[in-house]
């Protein structure tokens, strides 16, 4: 198994750390995983976006160009990394924030509301969690019980009242896919 | 302890920690600042000191005079701010002062950009300051291989007396991998008797001098240094080789870009293609027996590089003309993608075998 | 019959014989600092910071561990040395050059972080070792190898007076200036250099003695002239006194 993700969106959209959870999740189900950020300029309120690789065996390249998975959550960053996924593999579109369409038809595409739903749920700042149970559902590269162990590591201590919310948008994620699909 | 997730920043300072040292003096600059402000909330926690200098070229003094008391100290920095070390990284050479200094090597000339690159090759093993020497450069191409060679660049700088290297660039310390911080190794080093900390109870004045005006005195100083860096040559080369052993070809590359041209390997040998990797792990002293090993049976080397082309002239030296020597590199903060590498194996070895 | 000892080296300088010129006053302001170092009895105690310039080879003069520092950055590096070893006594003996014009940056930097060391300033208003080029402290008017038609402010700017700059710095904890152009001086300058070593100990902050000095050679006067000229031309544009003492209030 290898999955090389691409997570792309507005600094402060919550990307790099729905990265950071993956790479968690996958390191406590022992597997070998790398997560490298866009660094820079860019992460202040411009496009932000990471890598994350999982995989069986040792990571190679932490850099990935022609991603299996792109997560999107802003035009920018589907204009971007929309015609780099890989023939065979998966898009997930933010469509409450992203309003292009995609043509290829060599990719599997998901589009979810996750901003209006997660506005829906009381915290907007959750939407990156639905898009990430979307994900884990489609993909399985890791469960959800090792994302949700692994809140408690990116979320600081202060915030960790916020993991019951984040469990239920994750889970809303996942439920959301088991149902269309 | 288990395997932890964090950033190369963050596992070059905390293996420092872990190998002794205890004091440090930076000044930020990206993409390095995560390992300066690693140390300003970590040394303290261990009765160290953390110390943000007004400059590099601070820094680096502030860390000659640590290093002249006889304490594993460090400072990095990012190739601008590397540059202005150079002068103290001079003067640690010729005052034989041991100390490790981090290069998170960024795009150049100048200011460049604060992108991956390997362009800083020829300052970290040519010299970069003054005067004729060496430094041990280690370069790790994984988070967990921070760990090992760390701790191993401050034995090396005690073993020698001499500032060590460890560079990496802006992928590696801005990325995460699963590291485990294992129990260390001591290894047998030489008192530190040279150390100033005052004279009470240890005898006469000593003095940590770089200077010696008389000329046959200060060449006897350089002869010594120079038999130094033969030591370390002859004791202190490391490398990895991968899948050269029935290779046509052999792909060179460090660091990061290593990795990256380990996946294009994987792919050429799926297309039965049999090409091979050598990986310095120590910049300087540069592993030429590989290449001694290799030269007259292989057709040829591919030497993979952020850069327009640093490394590659070591290769050729090693090679020495047994065999071609080609060069596939980026620069200016562009990292090769494993796809740009596959291409050039193919376009240099002539395409697919089968 | 036995000679009765009436003066004696001190032991804070070691037997090497200086090389500094005919009535510089390197020397007495080396043999200043040896004493207060014997008298408090800390040569064992103390690291000293060598800088470039005349005073490059001090090392082989101070009886103490003795390490050397690139041009200017000495205060850097007794910083280094300092925090490492806080018990110890650690001081930089620097000249205008090396201080005000290459290492201002470092000066002002340990000084405003209240860095616990003595810095010896010697301030002959001229760059000795390399032939007498203008320093930051060169006065207006003053010929030097790169002032030929001397010092013009509006062009090379005017004199850096580092004691009053300094002394604004809430790091500091002593900054004095004082001369070497008389015997009465010349005690002064030692009270003070042994001020600024109490300070250290007492751990109060930055400690500075600015000395105004000689350079016969650079400045083309015989010893006796020179020391004239700093009376009659220094000290009028670098008046002495204490800038700052915070034990003292000020």
């Amino acid at each position: 198994m290898l999955e090389e993700t691409i997570i792309a969106g507005f600094g402060g959209q919550g990307v790099m750390s729905m990265g950071q959870l993956i790479a968690y999740a996958g390191m406590f189900e022992g597997k070998a995983v790398s997560w490298l950020p866009s660094y820079g300029p860019e992460q202040r309120g411009g496009t932000a976006n990471c890598a994350v690789v999982v995989s069986d065996e040792q990571v190679g390249s932490p850099l990935v160009t022609y991603p299996s998975t792109a997560i999107v959550l802003n035009n920018p960053s589907f204009d971007k990394f929309e015609p780099l996924v890989s023939p065979g593999g998966l898009l997930i579109i933010n469509s409450s924030l992203v309003a292009r369409v995609s043509k290829r038809s060599d990719i599997k595409v998901i589009e979810l509301t996750a901003t209006d739903i997660a506005n829906d749920m009381g915290n907007v700042r959750v939407a990156n969690m639905i898009l990430l149970g979307a994900f884990i559902e489609l993909t399985r590269v890791v469960s959800c019980e090792s994302v949700i162990h692994s809140l408690k590591k990116v979320l600081s201590e202060d915030k960790h009242h916020l993991i019951e919310v984040n469990k239920q948008a994750l889970n809303k994620g996942t439920s959301m896919i088991s149902v269309t699909h | 302890m288990g395997k932890v997730l964090m950033k190369g920043n963050e596992v070059i300072a905390e293996a420092a920690v872990q190998a002794g040292c205890k004091y440090f003096f930076g000044y930020p600059i990206t993409p390095q600042s995560e390992l300066v402000a690693y140390m300003a909330r970590r040394l303290p926690e261990v009765g160290g000191l953390f110390l943000q200098a007004e400059s590099e070229i601070a820094a680096i003094n502030m860390v000659y005079g640590a290093a002249g008391t006889g304490v594993r100290v460090m400072t990095s920095s990012s190739s601008p701010g590397f540059s202005l070390k150079q002068e103290g990284i001079s003067y640690l050479v010729g005052s034989e002062l041991p100390a490790v200094v981090v290069n998170v090597v960024r795009g150049g000339p100048g200011l460049g950009n604060i992108q991956p690159a390997q362009s800083d090759y020829f300052q970290v093993t040519k010299g970069g300051g003054h005067g004729d020497y060496n430094i041990p450069v280690l370069a790790p191409a994984s988070l967990q291989e921070i760990v090992e060679l760390t701790s191993e660049a401050f034995d090396i700088a005690d073993r020698y007396r001499t500032p060590v290297i460890l560079m990496g660039d802006g992928m590696l310390g801005q990325m995460m991998e699963p590291v485990e911080f294992g129990e260390r190794t001591e290894s047998e080093l030489p008192e530190k008797n040279w150390a100033t900390t005052g004279t009470r109870g240890d005898g006469q004045p000593k003095i940590i001098t770089s200077l010696e005006l008389n000329a046959e005195a200060l060449e006897t100083r350089n002869e010594a240094l120079q038999n130094k860096f033969a030591r370390i040559k002859e004791n202190e080369v490391r490398y990895e080789t991968y899948k050269t052993d029935d290779a046509d070809y052999i792909m060179v590359a460090f660091g990061t870009v290593a990795r990256l041209t380990m996946n294009a390997i994987n792919k050429a040998r799926q297309q039965g293609l049999k090409v091979g990797l050598i990986r310095p792990i120590s910049l300087w002293p540069f592993p030429e027996k590989p290449f001694l090993e290799t030269r007259d049976r292989v057709k040829g080397y591919i030497s993979v590089e952020m850069s327009a082309g640093q490394m590659v002239e070591d290769v050729r030296l090693a090679v020495n003309g047994h065999a071609d020597v080609d060069f596939y590199g980026r620069t200016g903060g562009v990292v090769p993608t494993q796809e740009e590498i596959y291409q050039k194996i193919l376009t240099v070895t002539g395409g697919i075998s089968v | 019959m036995t000679m009765k000892t009436v003066f004696k080296k001190t032991n804070g300088l070691t037997d090497n014989p200086t090389h500094y010129c005919p009535g510089c006053t390197h020397g007495v302001i080396h043999r200043l600092v040896g004493e207060v170092l014997e008298e408090m009895d800390i040569l064992e105690d103390t690291i000293g910071v060598a800088s470039v310039g005349c005073s490059v080879l001090s090392y082989e003069y101070f009886n103490c561990d003795m390490t050397q520092a690139a041009h200017g950055r000495a205060p850097a590096v007794a910083t280094g040395v300092k925090r490492v070893l806080p018990d110890r006594f650690v001081f930089t003996y620097q000249g205008d050059g090396d201080l005000a014009s290459i290492g201002i940056s470092e000066v002002i930097h340990a000084a405003a972080r209240g860095e616990k060391i003595t810095v010896i300033f010697v301030n002959n208003a001229i760059y000795g070792m390399t032939g007498g080029q203008m320093a930051p402290t060169t006065l207006i008017g003053q010929k030097t190898a790169t002032t030929p038609f001397g010092r013009d402010e509006s062009i090379q700017g005017s004199p850096i007076k580092v004691c009053e700059m300094l002394a604004t710095l809430d790091g500091t904890a002593y900054i004095e200036r004082v001369s070497t152009h008389d015997v009465p001086h010349i005690q002064k300058t030692k009270r003070a250099i042994r001020t600024a070593f109490e300070t250290q100990k007492k751990g109060l902050g930055f400690s500075m003695i600015e000395i105004l000095s000689t350079c016969p050679t650079n400045w083309g006067l015989d010893p006796n002239e020179s020391l004239d000229w700093v009376k009659e031309n220094m000290l009028p544009v670098y008046p002495l006194g204490v800038y700052k003492n915070k034990e003292g209030g000020n």
